[in-house]
């Protein structure tokens, strides 16, 4: 099921020996437990979660330190670094930050923390990482023309009953189940 | 007054207010790798029917918010005006959503379990994050070729209560009893195609199901909150506030700010239709007093340097829209004092004084009767200010506020 690079770099080693790897929790007990984090975070700063903004600020603000005036040319990008505008300056970047943090410290905890590569047992590494690639551009591009990916649409937006964010929800699933029948030697 | 959300920036102070988001997004990420979806072969079994983690997760996160959000907003701790509800641009959503559906069967992840699966050193995490960041930046460069439809089909924050014009709390109790439903067939579906390899689900999960479930029916039975109980919960300090007169503001402040490229008007004048016909300012919107409630919810995300002012003839209508408008918090609003009446009795030059003032048929009457209907074209209507000396006491603060600044995925 999952290769490992037999070349690992040496502390994901010494973490791996150092951890017993742990079994995931029940489903139903992580989504009540995500389900606190959203409350907390609409209860507590009214904005919800995010992810794929924070992404789309880092990368802006990258852009904006090596071509500063393709920033000034663009209105969508102009609203986030245009002049002297700080693009990591907004509360989203802060939680893609910390999801990092909580993810590493979690993967560490339960010794799931280890260079791998999950994939179906029928596709070679190459296959799963060009895929991986690309399924990573779509999402990308479609969470920026829907205003937001699963967590910043599906999650705020459906426990706040936002009529849109249900409609993307059920438009996520859709274009999954789609192709799901014809792309299942991916996974299977 | 409703104690939540907090006034971060105004507690804390600016960049120190990011903290709460690092720590929230700690828990975000933690969360997320505990239910496994760091792992993209536990989210693909998703699609076929195998696993339903993803089902799971998601929708008992969605339904134990929602519950908590609706209830804490019944029980008047939560402001519910004050969250960010994703605002509604139907297609571009739909058409973002299909592709991200196609991106998720493909690469197995989506933007926040990748950053996930990226934090625990999985290549393929580490990959798909880069792809999003390509898709990311490649969004930002076609954008400007479709800026159209990408801003089309705008309803703006648009409820499912509304949507199906229903109360709240019977959406709220819905939304968790299809969510039930859709829990019981994803145990069926993995006892089928899964062929029972995860073994026997837990019993507490039905206790948990039940406690939503009596949550949802408490939230019903109490109700949300109306614009009138808003209004009794804050009575006294609206009273005070109206009665020191700290938000009715001279003619002469108005004029300064509809002249000020710091500041935004938005003038709300809730005269009757003939009133606003014969005169008014430039700009302003005609909003009779019954519609007001209906403007507070799109004006809540207004840019923070936008100021409304208020005004009627006098002063009595405009002081009952603050009241609505103060009520659903709705940040900087202010009155125009004395009305269109003492604005034109400031601006209007004598001659136009000597022959159309006449004295208001009652309170909150037009003292003015205009030979035509010219609107926010008199001469009044858009004074010089260099023109006028007027002495009068500052009283507009833009406040920074508190709640949602512009959430979603911004």
């Amino acid at each position: 099921m999952t290769a490992v690079s037999r070349e690992l770099p040496r502390a994901a080693t010494s973490v791996r020996v150092a951890r017993q790897e742990k079994p995931y929790v029940n489903p139903y007990f992580a989504g009540i437990l995500l389900g606190i984090v959203l409350f907390l975070a609409f209860f507590i700063t009214g904005n919800g979660l995010g992810a794929s903004g924070g992404m789309n600020r880092l990368l802006v603000a990258a852009q904006d330190l090596i071509v500063p005036s393709h920033i000034d040319r663009v209105p969508y990008l102009l609203d986030m670094a245009g002049g002297d505008r700080n693009p990591l300056d907004s509360w989203v970047v802060f939680i893609s930050i910390g999801t990092i943090l909580g993810g590493a410290v979690s993967g560490w905890q339960h010794g799931r923390m280890k260079v791998e590569i999950n994939k179906g047992p029928r596709i070679s590494n190459r296959t799963r990482l060009l895929m991986a690639f690309i399924g990573g551009g779509l999402m990308g591009y479609g969470a920026r023309l829907a205003r937001g990916c699963t967590s910043g649409q599906a999650l705020n937006g459906g426990a706040t009953l936002s009529v849109g964010s249900w409609a993307f929800m059920f438009a996520v699933f859709a274009g999954g189940y789609m192709l799901a029948y014809f792309v299942r030697r991916l996974w299977n | 007054m409703t104690p939540f959300p907090l006034p971060l920036e105004s507690l804390l102070g600016h960049w120190p207010s990011y903290l709460v988001y690092l720590a929230i997004g700690f828990g975000f990420g933690y969360v997320l790798e505990i239910a496994g979806f760091g792992k993209s072969t536990k989210l693909a079994a998703q699609f076929y029917l195998k696993e339903m983690t993803v089902l799971k997760v998601m929708f008992g996160a969605i339904i134990t918010a929602m519950v908590l959000i609706f209830l804490t907003s019944a029980l008047g701790l939560l402001d519910y005006n004050l969250i960010w509800v994703n605002p509604t641009y139907l297609w571009p959503g739909i058409l973002g959503g299909l592709i991200m559906g196609v991106g998720f069967i493909l690469g197995g992840f989506c933007p926040g379990t990748s950053v996930v699966a990226a934090a625990t050193l999985k290549i393929d995490g580490l990959v798909f994050v880069l792809g999003a960041f390509f898709g990311i930046f490649a969004f930002g460069e076609t954008v400007g070729l479709y800026e159209e439809f990408w801003n089309s089909s705008y309803m703006g924050r648009f409820t499912l209560p509304q949507f199906f014009n229903v109360d709240t709390g019977v959406v709220v109790l819905g939304v968790v009893l299809m969510a039930l439903a859709a829990f019981a067939f994803a145990e069926y579906s993995e006892r089928v195609f899964g062929k029972g390899l995860l073994g026997a689900q837990p019993r507490w999960r039905l206790g948990a199901a039940g406690v939503l479930v009596a949550l949802a029916l408490v939230t019903l039975l109490i109700g949300q909150p109306t614009n009138a109980d808003r209004q009794a919960g804050l009575a006294v300090v609206q009273n005070t506030t109206l009665n020191d007169r700290l938000v009715q503001i001279h003619p002469g402040e108005l004029l300064s700010y509809l002249n000020n490229r710091m500041v935004v008007p938005y003038l709300i004048d809730v005269r009757s239709e003939t009133d606003f016909n014969a005169f008014h300012l430039p700009g302003a919107h005609h909003v009779p007093l019954e519609n007001v409630l209906a403007l507070a919810q799109e004006l809540q995300f207004l840019p923070r340097n936008t100021l409304f002012v208020v005004m009627s003839n006098d002063e009595t209508a405009a002081t009952e829209a603050w009241r609505i408008l103060n009520a659903e918090s709705v940040p900087n609003v202010y009155i125009l004092e004395g009305g269109i009446n003492r604005w034109l009795d400031t601006f209007a030059d004598a001659e136009f004084q000597a022959a159309y003032r006449v004295s208001a048929a009652g309170d909150d009457q037009l003292a003015y009767a205009f030979p035509v209907a010219l609107g926010a074209r008199y001469a009044a209507a858009d004074p010089n200010p260099a023109a006028f000396n007027l002495e009068y006491t500052s009283k507009v603060t833009l406040s920074v506020g508190r709640g949602a600044t512009g959430g979603g995925c911004g």
